[in-house]
């Protein structure tokens, strides 16, 4: 039955987590700037607070207190919902992402994720491709051409890519028999020759090429940023949008990023797993953000060197190039799952 | 039907941690939203408030008919997101099924090829 | 019914319609208030009209009224990326009308100067034109190169943009001192920093695939339109008016022309990439052979007249053949003073390398072109 302390130890859970993401994602912001800046051999925002530490608290209250510009032509209900659409699911996806093997806490056994259910890869999938909708409602809401084609272009690619990032997970399914992400995890937590670990990256490093290119795809990031390509259609999808509504769309690109990221580490680095995690649980959730980190790093690295495709050659990339490689990779994984076992 | 959700014992009672995330994450837009409405000032202005087109007044209507292109796209994805779909099932009880299941994989994927052909050749992956 | 007419009706049932766009002039990349009006099928322009004249100031009939002397600074303002090169038609214009010979010190501070701004305006459009396709951090690279020119040009004409030393008969001033050191260190490290530049570009898959068979124009097209510059070299034809019609010092100079070959994105942006390097071995040629002397010519009328009649001078710009035709009446102020810009003349090319194309090159096709609004509105 729901007892009152697993109810207080979910409520804890996700007040922590979101505490956490929200934190993050307002510093993942920062980050980019400053790194961004260090590329492009200027220094970045460091005027607010030492190293401009406090910046994401000031571009917060700015976006507070801007005028929220609705305008008159625009679909008024679609209008609002559509950034809420887009950063709902967006900040729900951590929901099922397991940070850490379980720990003990005042005598209580904890485990490291908000829940673990027995499709979680799924409910990852689902939720991510919800945000599509925000994306086009706001494009067409707007009644703006812009806005539109920005809507557009996101809608297709999106779904695109979805098709190649749900093939190249099909490998890692074969492996671990489970779409229970703590499953996932768990398989890979042996050695080769005592000391290879058994990520997933290893056995199959197509299978995870085609996941980071489509899960970047999938961000609406740099190369593939097409949907706000700012040169093209001055903001995209979100031209219209001011103050708040704007951060939300923000705010949601970057949670994307941030989920992108843990499955990422999750499906093909080993999660939470480095050495001495099974002795001291709590490097779990250090480990499981150094492996964000990184994906974070190329994320911006890749901004601050690629320029953009153009859509032909997005939507060929796509349907004509990563398909069949991921299809080719499903048929290679599984011969290779029989050899092994 | 409740219960069902309370009880401990059935597989969706993990399930209502996700419901009360989206409990949180729909109060948090909304409150900002909230907040912000208390202190942020707003001035009519019908130019303020077109759409924007770069400085000009906009030509005709945003919302026409978009080109058949999109269309396509879409189609295609129903097809091959739902074939995807099934490959998840299977990928899962494969360990089982071992080289039954190789083979029975390739004769799926063979399908899905023919058809990906077919849909390469008649140009619909060409965007232009 | 027949099968056209079963045909027809579906074809008007799912009949789609075109999207007028309006591109510009408030536009992050039609580098300034250009206005494209655009008519789209899904992401392919089927139509595309230019509307220019946001800019407009009439500097032309401006120059009606000033005297010889007074019009001089007007042509820092029309193409105002490169102040310099502007600046040196106009004079050399009314040098050739009244028939001043220039000391050879003036001759070649002038070429180091001009050059010093054909590098300044590449790096300017080699930024932007990387930034339309979405390579941002090249823009912040050149612009930091760019900057090392701007400050020798502060330090030389006292300003950064509308840069003015030049007058009908040599120069106003002779060079601050350090001048030759300042660039000849700028001259030391420019090549490895656009080896860096280049290494971002030229290697990258996509910018590749975004520029190369992108905004082509042949040959024969380039000349009936009358594309000039880095344009016409693009499609593989040498001209250059340094070489064709040589004024100043550059008959005595050794420099290259480069040309491309298919007349594509990537061609010009290979020729543009090169004339910088050129630009760097004449700039270097020039302080090394940078003779002593006066600055001014010494008999320059205090009153300028140039005797009644036509006269035409053109100079390479770094966006093409730049043109100015006067017709004086003997008096202080000319009759008629038309410019012809190359960007005007260039941006013609625009509908041709676009129709029929996506919309993301429109964006790469502008770029390309290298326009200044200034100099096509005037």
């Amino acid at each position: 039955m729901l007892t009152t302390d697993i109810l207080i130890e979910w409520l804890v859970k996700i007040g922590v987590v979101f505490f956490i993401l929200m934190t993050a994602i307002a510093y993942v912001v920062l980050l980019e700037r400053r790194l961004l800046g260090f590329i492009q051999m200027r220094l970045g925002p460091n005027r607010v607070g030492p190293f401009g530490l406090l910046q994401p608290l000031a571009d917060g209250l700015k976006f507070l207190f801007k005028e929220d510009i609705v305008p008159l032509e625009a679909d008024k209900a679609l209008y609002v919902l559509a950034p809420m659409i887009a950063l709902v699911p967006a900040l729900m996806t951590i929901s099922v992402i397991p940070f850490g093997d379980k720990i003990v806490i005042l005598g209580r056994e904890i485990a490291l994720h908000i829940t673990s259910v027995n499709v979680g890869l799924l409910v990852v999938f689902a939720l991510t491709s919800l945000g599509v909708y925000g994306i086009a409602l706001a494009g067409w809401s707007s009644n703006s051409k812009y806005s539109l084609m920005g809507g557009l272009r996101s809608s297709a690619q999106l779904i695109s890519y979805e098709l190649a990032l749900s093939l190249s997970v099909v490998g890692v399914i074969i492996f671990s028999g489970s779409l229970d992400l703590v499953e996932v995890v768990k398989q890979q937590n042996s050695f080769w020759l005592g000391f290879i670990p058994k990520w997933n990256i290893f056995t199959q490093p197509i299978g995870f090429l085609i996941f980071l290119i489509a899960a970047i795809a999938e961000t609406n990031r740099v190369p593939f940023d097409l949907p706000e390509a700012e040169t093209e259609l001055v903001a995209g999808f979100h031209t219209e949008y001011s103050s708040m509504k704007f951060a939300m769309f923000f705010i949601a690109e970057y949670a994307n990023m941030v989920t992108a990221s843990s499955m990422a580490t999750l499906l093909f680095l080993g999660g939470w797993y480095g050495p001495f995690v099974d002795k001291f649980p709590l490097l779990g959730p250090i480990y499981f953000s150094l492996k964000i980190l990184f994906f974070l790093f190329l994320y911006i690295w890749l901004r601050g060197t690629l320029p953009r495709f153009r859509y032909d050659q997005l939507m060929r990339f796509g349907w004509k190039f990563l398909i069949p490689v991921a299809l080719a990779n499903v048929v290679l994984v599984a011969g290779l799952a029989l050899l092994i076992y | 039907m409740l219960g069902l959700f309370l009880d401990s014992s059935t597989p969706i009672f993990g399930y209502l941690p996700i419901v009360l995330l989206l409990l949180v994450a729909t109060a948090f837009p909304l409150i900002a939203l909230a907040i912000g409405k208390v202190f942020r000032r707003s001035v009519f202005d019908r130019t303020k408030l077109s759409a924007y087109e770069c400085g000009n007044d906009p030509v005709g209507d945003a919302r026409e008919r978009i080109s058949i292109r999109y269309y396509l796209i879409a189609m295609l994805f129903l097809v091959f997101d739902v074939e995807t779909i099934f490959l998840f099932p299977w990928a899962i009880t494969y360990d089982q099924l071992g080289l039954f299941g190789l083979v029975e994989m390739f004769l799926f994927i063979g399908i899905l090829v023919v058809g990906y052909y077919y849909a390469w050749r008649k140009g619909t992956l060409n965007w232009v | 019914m027949s099968e056209l007419a079963k045909y027809n009706e579906v074809a008007e049932e799912f009949a789609t319609e075109e999207l007028v766009l309006n591109m510009g002039p408030q536009h992050p990349s039609t580098h300034g208030v250009l206005r494209v009006v655009l008519k789209l099928d899904g992401e392919i322009v089927t139509d595309l009209d230019c509307d220019i004249g946001y800019l407009h100031r009439g500097v032309e009939k401006i120059c009606e009224h000033r005297t010889y002397a007074m019009i001089a600074p007007y042509f820092d303002r029309t193409d105002y990326v490169a102040a310099v090169s502007n600046g040196l038609c106009y004079v050399e214009t009314v040098e050739k009308a009244m028939g001043i010979e220039v000391p050879p010190r003036a001759q070649y501070l002038r070429v180091a100067l001009t050059e010093l701004s054909r590098i300044s305006s590449h790096l300017l459009w080699l930024g932007t034109h990387a930034m339309d396709v979405g390579a941002m951090t090249i823009f912040l690279w050149a612009f930091r190169e760019r900057e090392e020119i701007l400050k020798i040009f502060e330090n030389f004409f006292g300003a950064r943009l509308t840069c003015h030393a030049f007058r009908i008969g040599g120069m106003s001033y002779d060079a601050y001192e350090g001048f030759e050191q300042e660039v000849k260190q700028f001259c030391d490290r420019f090549p490895t920093r656009l080896a860096e530049m280049e290494q971002m570009l030229n290697s990258n898959r996509i910018w590749l695939s975004r520029t190369v068979g992108v905004g082509i124009i042949s040959a024969e097209d380039a000349i009936d339109l009358g594309l000039t510059g880095a344009c016409l070299r693009g499609s593989g034809i040498e001209w250059d008016i340094r070489k064709a019609h040589p004024y100043e010092c550059y008959s005595e100079l050794e420099f290259d022309i480069p040309y491309g070959e298919n007349g594509d994105t990537y061609d010009r942006y290979l020729v543009r990439m090169e004339e910088m390097r050129q630009a760097r071995r004449i700039v270097i040629q020039t302080i090394d052979k940078l003779p002593t002397g006066a600055v001014t010519a010494a008999r320059v009328p205090k009153v300028l007249k140039p005797p009644a009649g036509d006269y035409y001078h053109s100079n390479e710009s770094p966006k093409g053949e730049l043109g100015i035709y006067l017709v004086s009446d003997g008096s202080t102020q000319p009759v008629r003073l038309r410019i012809r810009p190359p960007c005007f003349v260039n941006l013609q090319a625009l509908k041709k390398m676009c129709v029929g194309r996506l919309y993301a090159d429109v964006v790469a096709v502008i770029g390309t072109l290298d326009i200044v609004l200034g100099e096509v509105d005037r």
